[in-house]
């Protein structure tokens, strides 16, 4: 693969961008504007918003799961070229060794599952 | 034709002609007329076109109404919002669901030569060259390029989320951001079983390698050595595109639209295209990795083959015809995985939110780790 075959990749990118930004264009050249100090107000079935929601705070239940995510996520990308790689592995015989690399690989990580399972780490109530 | 005209006709055809018009108009449609239909509804048949009845029971002068409409109406922002964040965050949904479409190949290469097929199913090319003219970028590391791409539109959820200065966007985006980066991880570890098979992440290929045939008649289609896999990933590919039963994140009787609350005019049209467009986009995964993508059964280069290829096709077939016959199959599976997901949609209930976490981290994540782990086995004794 050359560098060369991006080349249709940029023409997309930037064709893209130009699109998307020509249709938010065309709506901000059409449609009316007509503010009100209704209008504005952020939606709270109608009653007066107390409060920023940008300094509001939220659960902390997320940023557990950003933390198991960013684990879990960061094993996907290390068995996915294990797993591009194995036809390569098992014809050069060394099938039963990448097998075992990667079952402890997989146990250590599936035991942190069953840790964070039972400490609660992903119940939602 | 210089290449890069060429790439320009591929993106034109590909994204601007099937994925905007084709597939959102059946999208749209497909979710306006089928969830009538399902629920003994007539659905939209007010709008007309230039006044007269035609089209006028099917819905479609309403797609182009919608259309317009998204573009005459007046876009608001609310007071305080983050201007430059509220701004982007369409543009981050709508993006990504279009960029990923540079690597899903609608057809195999085009063989300038004569083409002829091995009895191993390869099809080989003699006096020409393979020319990629069916795939907007034929790049070897194709299905991790999609997930790459396509999983940027999370940061579009959160950023629409927070930036909108609203309380419903703000837990509308926190929920999104949660269910997508759940079900990622599953959708990538589902799939590691499928590539420790076909042993290589271009999605052209893959297709290429689910040709050969089982036992000389059943197509080596990917759900047919994985079928787990194809469940897992379809279920999790749902919850990413963040469509009922998995609408937590816009579920309108909790919080109105979510994310997308504060959106109005072209900005929500973009969101809601973004969305559709993602859900083509599992439709045609699915299609790709578990059905063959532009497979035939039977169907090789240069005919029918029923058994062994043995030099001459069992019913012999114009090349062009066949190219036409694939990138024919390629669509119809992939619309028929975009029809399921509408069907499953609208029949089955809204998930609770505690329901839509288990499933992913307690049940389809270990089931897809032991999905990999019984196919590396299997492999490894095989």
């Amino acid at each position: 693969m050359q560098i060369a075959d991006y080349s249709a990749l940029m023409i997309f990118l930037v064709l893209g961008v130009v699109v998307a930004g020509a249709i938010s264009a065309l709506a901000n050249q059409f449609g009316p504007r007509n503010k009100t100090k209704q209008k504005v107000l952020p939606y709270e079935s109608g009653s007066n918003p107390i409060g920023s929601p940008q300094q509001m705070r939220f659960s902390v239940k997320f940023y557990m799961l950003a933390i198991s995510f960013i684990l879990f996520d960061l094993e996907t990308i290390f068995v996915i070229p294990w797993a591009v790689a194995w036809k390569q592995n098992d014809m050069l015989g060394h099938g039963l060794y990448a097998l075992g690399v990667m079952l402890v690989f997989v146990t250590i990580l599936t035991i942190g599952l069953v840790y964070e399972w039972k400490q609660g780490g992903l119940e939602w109530d | 034709m210089p290449e890069w005209l060429i790439s320009l006709i591929k993106i034109l055809v590909i994204v601007f002609g099937f994925v905007m018009a084709v597939a959102s108009l059946l999208t749209v449609l497909g979710d306006r007329k089928q969830s009538a239909k399902i629920q003994n509804r007539v659905g939209p048949n007010r709008a007309r076109l230039f006044g007269t009845n035609i089209l006028k029971d099917t819905g479609i002068p309403h797609f182009i109404a919608d259309g317009i409409k998204m573009v005459l109406k007046e876009p608001t922002m609310p007071a305080n919002a983050n201007k430059f964040l509220f701004l982007l965050a369409p543009g981050l949904v709508l993006l990504p669901g279009l960029f990923g479409w540079a690597a899903i190949p609608f057809a195999d290469q085009w063989c300038s030569g004569q083409i002829m097929v091995s009895p191993e199913y390869q099809e080989v090319c003699t006096g020409g060259e393979w020319k990629n003219y069916f795939q907007i970028m034929d790049v070897n590391a194709g299905l991790l390029y999609v997930f790459a791409i396509t999983s940027v539109s999370i940061y579009g959820a959160a950023i629409a989320g927070w930036a909108s200065n609203s309380k419903f966007s703000l837990l509308g985006g926190l929920r999104s951001t949660a269910q997508m980066i759940s079900y990622e991880v599953t959708l990538g570890l589902s799939l590691a079983g499928l590539i420790l098979i076909y042993g290589t992440l271009d999605l052209n290929e893959m297709v290429r390698m689910q040709g050969t045939q089982l036992g000389g008649w059943l197509p080596m289609w990917g759900v047919v050595v994985q079928p787990v896999a194809f469940f897992v990933f379809f279920l999790a590919g749902m919850a990413e595109t963040k469509r009922a039963p998995f609408d937590l994140p816009e579920s309108e009787s909790e919080l109105v639209a979510g994310y997308i609350t504060e959106y109005s005019s072209m900005s929500f049209g973009a969101m809601q295209l973004g969305e559709y467009a993602a859900t083509v986009m599992i439709g045609a995964l699915v299609a790709i990795l578990f059905f063959g993508g532009w497979q035939v059964p039977y169907l090789y280069g240069d005919g029918f083959h029923f058994g062994t290829p043995n030099g001459t096709p069992d019913l012999a077939l114009n090349y062009y015809v066949v190219i036409l016959l694939r990138i024919g199959s390629m669509i119809v599976k992939t619309l028929f995985f975009v029809w399921l997901q509408f069907m499953m949609r609208w029949t089955l209930p809204r998930f609770r939110y505690d329901q839509v976490m288990t499933l992913g981290w307690k049940i389809l994540l270990p089931l897809s780790l032991a999905n990999l782990v019984i196919t590396a086995i299997v492999a490894a004794i095989l």
